[in-house]
């Protein structure tokens, strides 16, 4: 799963040919796994029909959000051998789905996994798992500690699950390692209407994410969000995919079951960092040096 | 409307204009996003637990009109049932706007009076206070759509919205009594904009809130404020998160904000289930943690 040393952003984006995201924006069954199973393999036929390269699942798209005592019965461990349709799938569609890891310590994650070729390529653990308001996760789940892109279908990319997209130092690590694709994958409930406008408040709130991290990461931004309902919390959708110029390229409807694609390609990608060459001007070194000062003052280190 | 008590003018629950607005806007809802929102609701959470209708208890008030409205907009009006359950001493009108709601969404009704099965209780009882009689009727009410719920197949839909809930003003295992609540999230200002865009007859708008347990009863002078002036009041406490130090000090009258701070406090306990006194490792609703949704 350790995802294998890349060249750093500061290297022009490699050629990828052009690349059909799908985004299944599904409803899964709170706890039951084998439900799921068969929910994404459907899913999966409808992708391949679509003629998509690469089928995104929203966080924790195998057992539902809110698992709380039940996340020792629906976590997989990256050797399970529950994960064989999924791999036997990834052999002509390569896949992210969201799914509860058990590591090799028995600790318990909310993580994405990334599938192609019959194999698990790549897992992120969620960075930073939500704890206040709604959210529970800290009471049942470990914190990832690395934030690392890899290379996919779809060219270089990174996953930020959830509240890992509202912290802006994981786009911005995610960035740094060469990220041309953020894949942001939630289970946000909606909340907060009010008459003057259109979407939610927590609608809003990613549509901004997506917007801004895409302009000025100038890299793609995609969020794949559930929907349905779990005790009365409602998971809105709209999921949405912003190019590296910031605009909304795909947005799915709210409250919909539905699989929303968009074509990526590096035509504007390339296009747009030569227009707009932030990353080639970005200071890793005094970020990296400052970032150590500051980290050595908080912990009083010499 | 009726705002006055002998405790304190009408003035001393005014809020200041500046977060007057603040609130109402705050609370002014998106009527097309909140209604997909819970009639996607209403849909999933009965179809996850096996059921396709429901029933509920139409008083003639805005809150149980609403519900209906929403029902049948979500089911359709095959799988929404309506029951009626009037007292001696209902206000006759009520029974009439009753009908308003059911005729105009062609639903299904059943009316049933409850005087006997209340009487049965209270006439046994040597001296019944109004609220001691109130909260009879309320739970008699309870039986009868529990029942109506058995014999349709359906789920109780509740009726109870946000204010009520918080003020604690309803009857622990009577009206608050329900499978799911559509519109317990709702303030009584958001319940009157919704009603209002979904179509709620006018009549039924524009009648001042009761409970309707005696005679003459009014929720506003019963309560000492208005909905609008306790909504107000507790959107900025409960979803703005003011202090009530703060909001004194914004110049709300102390009185309003420690007297609704204090009903708010005092009814916690009808927001829960009963205390579990723990004994095990593993207790129920403490450290045995699934959604009711748990499989679904």
């Amino acid at each position: 799963m350790e995802s294998r040393r890349q060249p750093s952003s500061l290297v022009a984006p490699r050629r990828q040919p052009h690349c059909k995201l799908g985004l299944a924006q599904v409803s899964p069954r709170l706890g039951d796994v084998a439900a799921n199973v068969e929910m994404h393999l459907a899913y999966i036929e409808q992708a391949r029909a679509a003629g998509v390269d690469l089928l995104i699942f929203p966080e924790l798209s195998l057992t539902g959000y809110y698992v709380k005592d039940l996340v020792p019965d629906v976590a997989w461990r990256c050797d399970d051998p529950s994960w064989e349709p999924l791999l036997a799938a990834s052999h002509d569609l390569p896949l992210l789905v969201g799914f509860v890891e058990e590591s090799e310590r028995q600790q318990f994650y909310i993580a994405a996994a990334y599938l192609e070729g019959g194999r698990i390529r790549h897992v992120h653990r969620k960075v930073y798992p939500a704890t206040y308001g709604i959210f529970d996760d800290g009471r049942f789940f470990g914190a990832g500690d690395r934030m690392r892109a890899f290379d996919s279908r779809c060219g270089r990319a990174a996953v930020l699950i959830c509240e890992d997209l509202w912290h802006p130092a994981a786009a911005v690590i995610a960035s740094y390692d060469g990220a041309e694709v953020l894949i942001g994958i939630s289970s946000s409930p909606g909340r907060g209407t009010s008459e003057s406008s259109p979407d939610l408040d927590s609608a809003l709130a990613y549509e901004r994410i997506g917007a801004f991290y895409s302009q000025f990461l100038t890299c793609y931004v995609v969020h794949c969000n559930r929907v349905g309902y779990e005790d009365g919390i409602s998971f809105f959708g709209g999921s949405s995919v912003f190019g590296p110029d910031g605009q909304r390229l795909a947005h799915g409807p709210y409250y919909e079951e539905c699989l929303v694609t968009a074509e990526l390609s590096p035509v504007p990608l390339r296009r747009q960092r030569s227009r707009l060459p932030l990353l080639r001007d970005e200071r890793l070194d005094l970020t990296y040096r400052e970032l150590t000062r500051i980290y050595r003052s908080h912990y009083d280190l010499p | 409307m009726t705002t006055s008590t002998d405790e304190a003018a009408p003035s001393t629950f005014t809020v200041p204009p500046a977060l007057a607005v603040r609130a109402d806007q705050g609370m002014r809802l998106n009527v097309e996003l909140t209604t997909r929102l819970l009639h996607g609701f209403i849909r999933e959470e009965i179809a996850k637990v096996g059921y396709e209708r429901v029933v509920v208890a139409l008083s003639g008030g805005i809150d149980s009109a609403l519900t209906a409205y929403l029902a049948v907009a979500a089911l359709g009006p095959d799988r929404v049932r309506a029951i009626m359950l009037p007292y001696r001493t209902s206000n006759p009108a009520s029974l009439g706007d009753a009908h308003r709601v059911v005729e105009a969404l062609g639903i299904d009704y059943r009316i049933f009076e409850i005087t006997p099965m209340v009487e049965a209780y209270t006439d046994w009882e040597e001296e019944m206070t109004p609220k001691r009689r109130g909260n009879v009727m309320a739970r008699a009410r309870m039986i009868a759509v529990y029942d109506q719920s058995e014999a349709f197949e359906a789920l109780v839909v509740g009726t109870s919205n946000k204010t009520e809930l918080l003020l604690g003003y309803g009857t622990l295992w009577g009206d608050m009594a329900s499978a799911l609540n559509p519109i317990g999230d709702l303030y009584k200002t958001q319940v009157r904009q919704l009603a209002a865009a979904l179509g709620v007859p006018q009549a039924i708008l524009d009648k001042p809130p009761s409970a309707d347990l005696w005679e003459g009863q009014s929720d506003e002078s019963e309560l000492g404020f208005t909905y609008e002036q306790v909504d107000q009041l507790l959107y900025l406490l409960i979803d703005e998160r003011y202090s009530a130090g703060e909001l004194i000090a914004e110049g709300l009258g102390p009185a309003f904000v420690q007297r609704v701070h204090a009903l708010v406090q005092g009814s916690q306990f009808k927001r829960q289930l009963p205390l579990i006194a723990k004994v095990s490792q593993r207790t129920i609703d403490r450290d045995f943690l699934y959604l009711r949704d748990w499989g679904r």
